[in-house]
């Protein structure tokens, strides 16, 4: 299916782009102190070139901030240590070649910070001081990335987590037959949580580790399930739904005033609903069309005076196929066949 | 096909952006462009941008269903406040745009927005 295909592909957008934002917020989140280098090799103004060759040789970096009993004063870098070799005076103090315009970045202040002063300057590296302004580590582009890697590895880790033991739910519970049920009270005309229910059953789903498909067609399904009990009944009516490992199941339930004509009810383009109504985009008589489009096997019980019962089902295991096959016969029933089912399900006694 | 973001989407429509947070760079696969609930959910694919004249919290939920990337309300339709709490929350965007369906539809369409109706033969 063509939808189907979509859908996968967007999810992986949906989830790249959402690490990306992750990164972002991280960026605010993680300090700078979280990611610097603690041990700060520093020079000083009286050292020689040649001695900060020796130190960068020897600790593999390309440049220290240079400080005098403690105080920052400047900043060496391997650029000045080449004008240095290029001018043959690598006996002259680091005072001579080191810029003395130091840019710092404090130790508190989250990465973004730092990151900033990176794209502004195009500096290598940021000293990082306290509160006091003393010299407390140094950071580097590849320290922030470093940092936010490892923050975003133990983020998703987490969600990775919760995802997998909401989703492992039913292996974990040893029962004959294990199912998780919700029920929602829908209230008639209750236009402003209209959808709750069925918000939160998508949402449910998707913790579970359903597939996205299968979530939103057991929203769409319940949307208008819970829609008709705001607009068409007295009462309104209850959502139940049973999540099992191999089948979702849902029915809406209500007392009255139930449907004078069910076969009527399910065609296309069949709506009671009142002007008001359609003014708020509802009464396309497009609803039931809809669940039915959306499960794999519906059925529309209802006794005028007395009330209606939906039912819906979709299958989740193996046999699905077969079962998918078998919704689309008695979807494709004649509506005398439909008939003769719903009044024998009407006698069956659950009305 | 094209690829079209909200940001560029949302520039072809002299658009407002009328929800916080919003990713501008989220991906638009296709516009739907409907009055009616019901055929927003039983034609509208996933991924999709809903054109609609519909202002009230039941279109956020609608969208929400029918994994709608953004709402926007045209003819400069401004949403009463429960509707933008409801997209704030959800995490839906709302853009309004001054023109009216046709034309909101015909700017995005010719830009190379495809098609996100599907036929009622298809499921959803
Ligand atoms: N729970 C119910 N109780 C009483 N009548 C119902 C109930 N559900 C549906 N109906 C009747 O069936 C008709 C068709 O329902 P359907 O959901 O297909 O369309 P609609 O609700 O009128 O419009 P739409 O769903 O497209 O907004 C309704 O207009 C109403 O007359
Ligand atoms: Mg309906």
């Amino acid at each position: 299916m063509k939808s189907g295909k979509t859908r996968r592909e967007r999810v992986i957008t949906d989830e790249v782009a959402g690490y990306i934002t992750r990164v972002e917020e991280l960026s605010y989140e993680v300090k700078v102190q979280d990611v610097m280098t603690r041990d700060v090799k520093v020079a000083t103004p009286d050292m020689r070139m040649v001695e900060v060759l020796e130190l960068f040789r020897e600790f593999r970096i390309s440049g220290a901030p240079v400080a005098s009993k403690g105080e920052l004063v400047g900043i060496i870098s391997i650029e000045d240590l080449i004008r240095a070799l290029r001018g043959g005076d690598m006996a002259a103090p680091v005072s001579e070649y080191m810029s003395s315009s130091v840019i710092t970045v404090k130790a508190f202040h989250p990465v973004v910070e730092a990151l900033k002063v990176f794209t502004q300057t195009r500096v290598g590296r940021l000293p990082v001081v306290d509160e006091f302004g003393k010299l407390v580590g140094i950071i580097t582009k590849g320290d922030i990335t470093r940092g936010l890697l490892r923050a975003l590895q133990s983020t998703y880790q987490e969600e990775e987590l919760r995802r997998y033991r909401a989703s492992h739910l039913f292996d974990d519970i040893v029962s004959d037959r294990t199912s998780l049920i919700l029920r929602y009270t829908v209230k008639a005309r209750d236009f402003v949580r209209g959808g709750r229910a069925s918000s939160s059953i998508k949402r449910a789903l998707l913790r579970l580790g359903a597939h996205p498909q299968i979530a939103r067609r057991c929203g769409i399904a319940v949307y208008e399930a819970e829609m008709n009990l705001i607009i068409h009944t007295t009462n309104g009516g209850t959502i139940r739904v049973e999540i099992e490992p191999h089948q979702i199941y849902m029915e809406a339930v209500d007392d009255g005033p139930g449907i004078e004509n069910v076969d009527l009810a399910m065609q296309p383009g069949y709506s009671t609903a009142p002007e008001e109504i359609r003014e708020l985009g509802f009464g396309a008589g497009m609803g039931l069309r809809n669940i039915q489009r959306c499960v794999d096997e519906l059925s529309l019980e209802s006794t005028p005076g007395v009330g209606t019962r939906l039912k819906m089902h979709i299958y989740l295991s193996e046999g699905r196929e077969q079962l998918r096959e078998r919704g689309d016969e008695i979807k494709s029933m004649t509506r005398q066949e439909m008939k003769q089912r719903s009044s024998r399900d009407d006698s069956s006694g659950d009305h | 096909m094209l690829l079209m973001r909200l940001l560029e989407l949302i520039k072809l429509i002299d658009g407002e952006v009328l929800t916080e947070d919003v990713e501008m760079d989220s991906e638009v696969d296709g516009g739907c462009g409907a009055d009616l609930m019901s055929d927003v959910l039983a034609s509208v694919q996933p991924g999709a941008i809903l054109l609609t004249g519909l202002c009230n919290p039941q279109v956020v939920r609608t969208a929400q269903m029918a994994d709608v990337t953004a709402i926007v309300f045209v003819r400069g339709k401004q949403p009463p406040e429960e509707t933008i709490a409801l997209a704030n929350q959800e995490g839906v965007p709302l853009i309004s745009t001054p023109y009216g369906m046709f034309e909101a539809c015909g700017r995005l369409y010719q830009a190379g927005l495809p098609s996100s109706e599907m036929p009622m033969s298809e499921k959803p």
